[in-house]
């Protein structure tokens, strides 16, 4: 061992550069600045702020407190979705049945009220139907290693077909004050469906950053053999990200049933397609193991901005899928210069 | 024992007697006899499909042998998970090495084995002391990477080897398993992993290396075991034996 062996020659020399040897800080952040993986991860709320410019310039209303006010209030759902969402693209998966799983809580609770069950009562079994569907669905993924765009597909089948049987097809009226002050008051001017929402964003920040779940579910979409190999189950993961989506989706149920002031078994689809698309341009991978809530959040909120100025604009509805669609699409095409 | 044993003073840490495993019709090992001493580097060398691999995922707790019977430290093991294993203190760094890229270094040295505060279901990741222990397992080594918050993504080849070996070295191991583990490194990283491996040997840890480059297998291991078509054919010291003997054996040129 006296000098350094001459390595075998069929190992090509990859590269005898010093870099183990550098700090390699100081370059990393400059690069960073003019990194498009950066505008990327921004994309949510660079868009938001660009968003709100421009109508503004165009419809001086739009910033003002009560379209602001208003606005909050109906993105309130579709940011619980998209938290939900969040954690499902998290681990790599889909979750196609947000909107579907929503409407079958929602029609659970419209029946719970018809056969006059307390309201705490219909809030829970709402609960418990979207955690239901969710966990059945996760473990058909984690159990049964199924893909999860399947399973949620066939989720959202089979949970709107169940809120078509259950509901028997009809709408049931909710007329309730406490729903009511839900839906129209708040705190200050911040309604309380928009305190819950920034609750339940919160409370998911902290679950995905601050806790071994959140850890293992980064790593789980992240790199599913390195979670293996080190212990994690994937498919005790990929069971609660359903779950926890499943129970979201009972939660905006409840704040579907206090907004429309019914329980209807409604496809609610624009509701699947937006929370997949605040998710994308929340700067969370498609792939797993990218995720903040922050940017979701940002996402739908960014969605509902722009439905509402088309709407100030007096565009015709049927245009803002189409402007939906699109800004998806360029949102995704952002996430390609990742890494 | 008929088997050549390679003997040496240091005590026995991981026996292995007649182990065999069987994939349907396809016997992956046979029978094999095998033994790794503590403070020792210990490789296993053969050709692709020679049960290498196989082997050693059965000491990392990914396989269950049909047969025969494997000891840590004179106790029987019987492994049905990789969290056995690891419990046990045998750590693997994968060939893919099982880092997660967007995740950062401490996260990775601490994966699944995260240090929490408070109890139960509503206990937060204590992310400085993860923070702080990291550095320590980094500095310890004397692993040249990165500050411990920077992410696996950015981090060279060499580095990220680093990265893993330090995490298997970590949490009071007393075996690490390594499979090729400089097998796409350029020559300085290599020389740097290689100087990691003995670091981790004067510790007194057993080390098990898997490597089909034999000049690397001569300079640094202490014991070298040969394996052919599922079965453990010869075993020897290294200083006793040639590079052209290896090779021999590994071929079956040369009868044990």
């Amino acid at each position: 061992m006296a000098s350094p062996p001459p390595l075998s020659p069929d190992r090509p020399d990859v590269s005898p550069d010093p870099v183990l040897d550098q700090p390699g800080r100081r370059p990393a952040r400059l690069a960073r600045v003019t990194d498009v993986s950066l505008w990327a991860e921004w994309a949510a709320p660079v868009g938001l702020v660009i968003l709100a410019v421009v109508f503004q310039l165009m419809n001086s209303t739009f910033l003002s407190l009560g379209n602001v006010k208003a606005m909050l209030v109906a993105a309130a759902i579709l940011v619980v979705l998209s938290v939900g969402q969040t954690f499902a693209v998290a681990t790599g998966g889909i979750d196609l049945s947000v909107a579907s799983t929503m409407t079958f809580g929602a029609i659970v609770f419209g029946l719970a009220y018809a056969k006059g069950a307390p309201l705490p009562v219909c809030c829970l079994l709402a609960l418990a139907a979207g955690l239901l569907v969710g966990l059945v669905q996760g473990l058909v993924v984690g159990r049964g290693r199924i893909t999860d765009f399947i399973v949620t597909l066939g989720g959202l089948s089979v949970a709107s077909g169940l809120a078509l049987v259950v509901s028997d097809g009809k709408p049931t009226t909710v007329i309730s004050p406490f729903l009511l002050r839900l839906s129209t008051q708040g705190v200050g001017p911040v309604g309380y469906t928009v305190i819950l929402a920034l609750a339940v964003a919160l409370l998911a920040h902290v679950l995905l950053f601050h806790t071994r779940f959140g850890t293992h579910v980064l790593a789980a979409g992240g790199s599913p053999e390195a979670a293996t190999a080190t212990g994690i189950s994937l498919a005790n993961i990929k069971t609660a990200v359903y779950a926890i989506s499943g129970l979201l989706s009972g939660l905006a149920a409840i704040l579907l049933v206090a907004r429309v002031g019914a329980s209807e078994p409604a496809a609610n689809m624009q509701f699947l397609l937006n929370s997949v698309a605040a998710v994308v341009l929340g700067g969370v991978s498609l792939m797993g193991g990218r995720a903040t809530i922050a940017g979701p959040v940002a996402g739908a909120l960014l969605l509902t901005g722009l439905t509402n100025g088309l709407t100030l604009l007096g565009v015709s509805q049927y245009y803002q899928p189409v402007a939906v669609g699109a800004v998806v699409v360029l949102a995704a095409f952002l996430t390609r210069f990742q890494r | 024992m008929t088997r050549t044993q390679p003997d040496a003073d240091r005590p026995v840490l991981v026996e292995a007697r007649g182990v065999s495993l069987a994939f349907g019709s396809v016997k992956a090992l046979t029978d094999v006899d095998l033994s790794l001493r503590a403070g020792e580097i210990t490789a296993i060398v053969g050709d692709n499909g020679a049960g290498k691999s196989t082997f050693v995922r059965c000491l990392s707790g990914i396989h269950r042998p049909d047969a025969g019977v494997m000891t840590l430290d004179g106790a029987d093991i019987d492994f049905r998970s990789p969290e056995d294993a690891r419990e046990a203190g045998i750590e693997t760094v994968h060939q893919n090495l099982a880092l997660v890229e967007d995740l950062t270094v401490w996260q990775n040295l601490f994966l699944n084995r995260e240090i929490v505060r408070g109890l139960g279901p509503a206990s937060l990741l204590n992310r400085r002391a993860m923070q702080r222990q990291a550095r320590e397992m980094v500095a310890s080594l004397a692993v040249n990477v990165p500050a411990v918050t920077s992410r696996v993504r950015r981090l060279s080849g060499g580095q990220r080897q680093a990265v893993a070996i330090c995490r298997a070295a970590g949490f009071s191991s007393r075996l690490v398993i390594m499979d090729e583990p400089t097998a796409a490194l350029g020559v300085q990283e290599t020389a740097r992993v290689e100087a990691l491996i003995r670091r981790l040997r004067d510790d007194g840890r057993a080390v098990l290396l898997v490597s089909h480059n034999f000049e690397q297998v001569m300079r640094l291991s202490d014991a070298v075991w040969v394996m052919r078509s599922g079965r453990c054919v010869a075993g020897r010291r290294t200083a006793q034996t040639t590079g052209q003997e290896i090779v021999a054996l590994v071929t079956g040129a040369q009868a044990a």
